[in-house]
């Protein structure tokens, strides 16, 4: 496979067969800046706890993130929708070809992002070029229950399906390929069809406001199809021409809230 | 038309005619024998100064270079001070730095070389060994930066059963493969022109220590067929080594121009890079000639103010030549008013840091424009190499405010933050201390003077006297 200049492509040529092309929308407008999505994406990919410290000091390991801006003093705030921001799964994304050891590669059976941790050798070239700041690297053996004595509990509810990670190794959102791959094998088992809505990510299912939603978008019948048709929809930093998979929607302009 | 004849006043002589041609090294010969003798003297001697020195030296190395680095693995790079929006720390600007001083040792040997620079003969050995032992620092930062440095084997394209190889669109990658090219050329480089040097000490060395000269003198005797061979090879590395060398900084650059970030995606930073390099190296030539003319035995004979006038023209050129480049590169992100590389430069100027942009501008401009214009200023050694430290200084600093200033400032205002080394400042302290060690260690074992070419110059300068002037000649033998 090759480009139109002629220029070998380094991405996955595997004769896999297509898998969806997964996407999502975030409803800014709904959200209400509750932070579940961070929790469940926590419980489900197996992020630690950095500590406080670390944490106060821009190494907390969050795939997801609530970010929120506002202007002035109090009481004249003016705020802004809260804005959760993860990877945002870019079609032509900026941290691939610049990792030394195809660490970070692209699947072309999912259109998606694949961080591969066990290549990975840290050299942090790839959270540099990423616009959306969404990579976590892990700085110290979170794992290690004698860094935090405390958080050592709860080295009892890692998930079975995703790996662990150790020190020096680059992570972040995989829109929760694990959740994607068993729905998969399970509609295979039973020779149908996947369903629309069967998928859903971690954020989406603790999301209290149902502001995030996920699915197939390359099918245009799918709810994360029309979301993102919204008038409302938007794509963070699109002017750099990354196309992200992650549609934002923001403007109150159909009357939702408010 | 008459023409009235008046004496040529006493005032408008000419400045060299008060110069002692003697007080040159090319026309202040000294047999063969003699010069042989006190080269190898100043290698055999050491007194105490020089055991404490490296045992202090060895001493930082161990401590701040391998314990400190040692530390650092075993404990993941959370005890150095990176983190999510400056990913990228001190090491990364010591990789740039060293990379910068090792630029000299082939700008001096290898370009006054081809262009026959005849001030160049006593020092180029002592540029070239810059050239390596800073290359070794280089990489060591590189090294302690990664995350997983025990596999860092997989950055070597070699046939493995899992059929992987590098990713060579990766800038890291071009980096990788230029700093290795450049570290092999450069060894190389460095030992051609020992060649006849290491043969000289072998012939005056007797017992066990005979043994590691014989070896490495490559059974060299000094015939014609020799001398013209080496010439040879010798013309052919120090033409090739040039583009290895602009190369190499314009890809260490490039890790920075590639990506997509306000502040480094610049076209103008391959070509400003290679000149902020050779701002720091030719200032660390100048305070390492400094060093060897003031420490070790019959040094002031070879390294005179001669030599430091020379590289202080050097330097307030390669200076004037960085501040053009900087304001290339100043300006036009300025004007064009990008909203990202505007808060970048405000970052820079007004934010916490912004006493280290004008320590670097002082350094880097200000201080060397001031003091070498003079050539008396820039003829003293003690001053020379004082300004050399300020500018490297200015120019770590420079580094420093591309680097960790510039990942402060990214397109997610939300991640913002500020960075406060740690680990970095001991492992910094490790490879300066190791690279002085290398050097001193050096100074013992190999002619620091590459003294075969300091008589073939001797051999080739005459002075002829013009009319009443001396003149000096040099025979063109290369």
């Amino acid at each position: 496979m090759s480009t139109e200049l002629g220029l070998p492509v380094f991405t996955n040529t595997s004769e896999e067969d297509l898998g969806g092309r997964w996407g999502m929308v975030i409803d800014q407008d709904i959200c209400t800046g509750c932070q579940a999505c961070v929790a469940a994406c926590a419980m489900e990919n197996n992020i630690p706890f950095v500590g406080e410290v670390d944490a106060a000091y821009g190494r907390s390991l969050q795939w997801i993130r609530i970010e929120r801006f506002w202007e002035g003093t109090f009481p004249e705030v003016k705020m802004t929708p809260y804005q959760p921001m993860m990877c945002q799964q870019c079609h032509r994304a900026p941290c691939e070809p610049v990792c030394p050891v195809f660490a970070s590669v692209h699947s072309a059976a999912e259109d998606l992002n694949l961080q591969v941790y066990n290549r990975c050798v840290g050299t942090r070239y790839c959270s540099n070029n990423c616009p959306y700041q969404a990579r976590t690297f892990n700085w110290r053996d979170y794992t290690d229950s004698s860094l935090h004595p405390e958080l050592t509990t709860l080295h009892n509810q890692l998930n079975p399906s995703v790996t662990v990670r150790r020190r020096g190794i680059m992570e972040k959102c995989t829109f929760c390929i694990q959740r994607i791959r068993q729905s998969e094998d399970a509609a295979k088992a039973e020779n149908r069809e996947l369903q629309d809505g069967e998928v859903v990510p971690a954020c989406a299912q603790a999301c209290p406001a149902d502001a995030i939603v996920f699915g197939r978008i390359d099918d245009p019948e799918s709810r994360v199809s029309q979301a993102a048709r919204s008038a409302r929809g938007y794509h963070h930093l699109e002017e750099l021409g990354t196309l992200p998979r992650v549609t934002y929607l923001k403007g109150e302009t159909d009357g939702r809230r408010g | 038309m008459a023409v009235a004849a008046r004496p040529i006043p006493r005032a408008q002589q000419h400045a060299q005619e008060h110069d002692d041609p003697r007080e040159h090294l090319m026309h202040d010969p000294k047999p063969r024998g003699e010069m042989n003798a006190m080269v190898l003297e100043s290698m055999h001697t050491a007194g105490w100064r020089f055991y404490a020195a490296t045992g202090v030296l060895m001493l930082l190395v161990l401590t701040c270079f391998f314990y400190a680095w040692y530390y650092m693995i075993a404990n993941g790079l959370g005890v150095a001070g990176v983190n999510r929006p400056v990913f990228w720390g001190i090491f990364l600007v010591n990789t740039v730095f060293w990379i910068g001083i090792s630029h000299a040792g082939t700008f001096i040997s290898a370009i006054l070389r081809v262009m026959k620079i005849e001030g160049r003969r006593p020092f180029t050995r002592a540029a070239e060994l810059m050239t390596t032992f800073g290359l070794v620092q280089a990489g060591a930062s590189i090294f302690m930066h990664m995350g997983r440095v025990w596999l860092a084997y997989w950055l070597f394209p070699f046939p493995n059963e899992r059929g992987l190889w590098p990713n060579f669109h990766s800038p890291l990658m071009w980096d990788f493969l230029a700093i290795n090219t450049y570290l092999l050329c450069s060894t190389m480089y460095l030992f051609l022109p020992l060649l006849p040097d290491i043969a000289m000490v072998r012939d005056h060395t007797t017992g066990w220590r005979k043994v590691p000269y014989r070896i490495l003198s490559l059974g060299f005797r000094g015939t014609e067929g020799e001398w013209k061979n080496l010439q040879t090879a010798m013309n052919i590395f120090a033409f090739a080594i040039i583009p290895v060398m602009f190369s190499v900084h314009t890809i260490v650059s490039w890790d920075f121009a590639m990506a997509m970030r306000p502040g480094w995606s610049s076209s103008v930073f391959g070509p400003y890079f290679v000149v902020g390099a050779l701002h720091s190296g030719m200032a660390a030539v100048a305070i390492v000639l400094f060093m060897i003319r003031s420490t070790m035995k019959h040094m002031t004979y070879f390294i005179r103010p001669e030599h430091f006038n020379l590289i202080g023209k050097l330097m307030l050129i390669v200076s004037m030549t960085w501040a053009y480049f900087y304001f290339n590169d100043y300006l036009v992100p300025w004007y064009g008013g990008d909203k990202w590389e505007k808060l970048l430069q405000e970052f820079t100027e007004k934010g916490p840091l912004w006493y280290l942009w004008y320590i670097m501008l002082i350094a880097n401009i200000a201080v060397p424009w001031l003091i070498l214009w003079n050539r008396k200023w820039r003829s003293t050694p003690w001053l020379l190499a004082t300004v050399g430290v300020i500018i490297n200084i200015g120019m770590w600093i420079e580094r420093y405010v591309i680097i960790p200033e510039g990942l402060t400032i990214n397109r997610m205002p939300f991640t913002w933050r500020l960075y406060v080394p740690a680990v970095e400042i001991f492992l910094t302290i490790g490879t300066i201390s190791l690279f002085m060690l290398l050097y001193m260690l050096a100074s013992r074992l190999i002619p620091i003077i590459p003294v075969w070419e300091v008589q073939e110059g001797q051999a080739a300068h005459m002075l002829r006297k013009v009319g009443k002037a001396q003149v000096s000649t040099v025979s063109d033998i290369e």
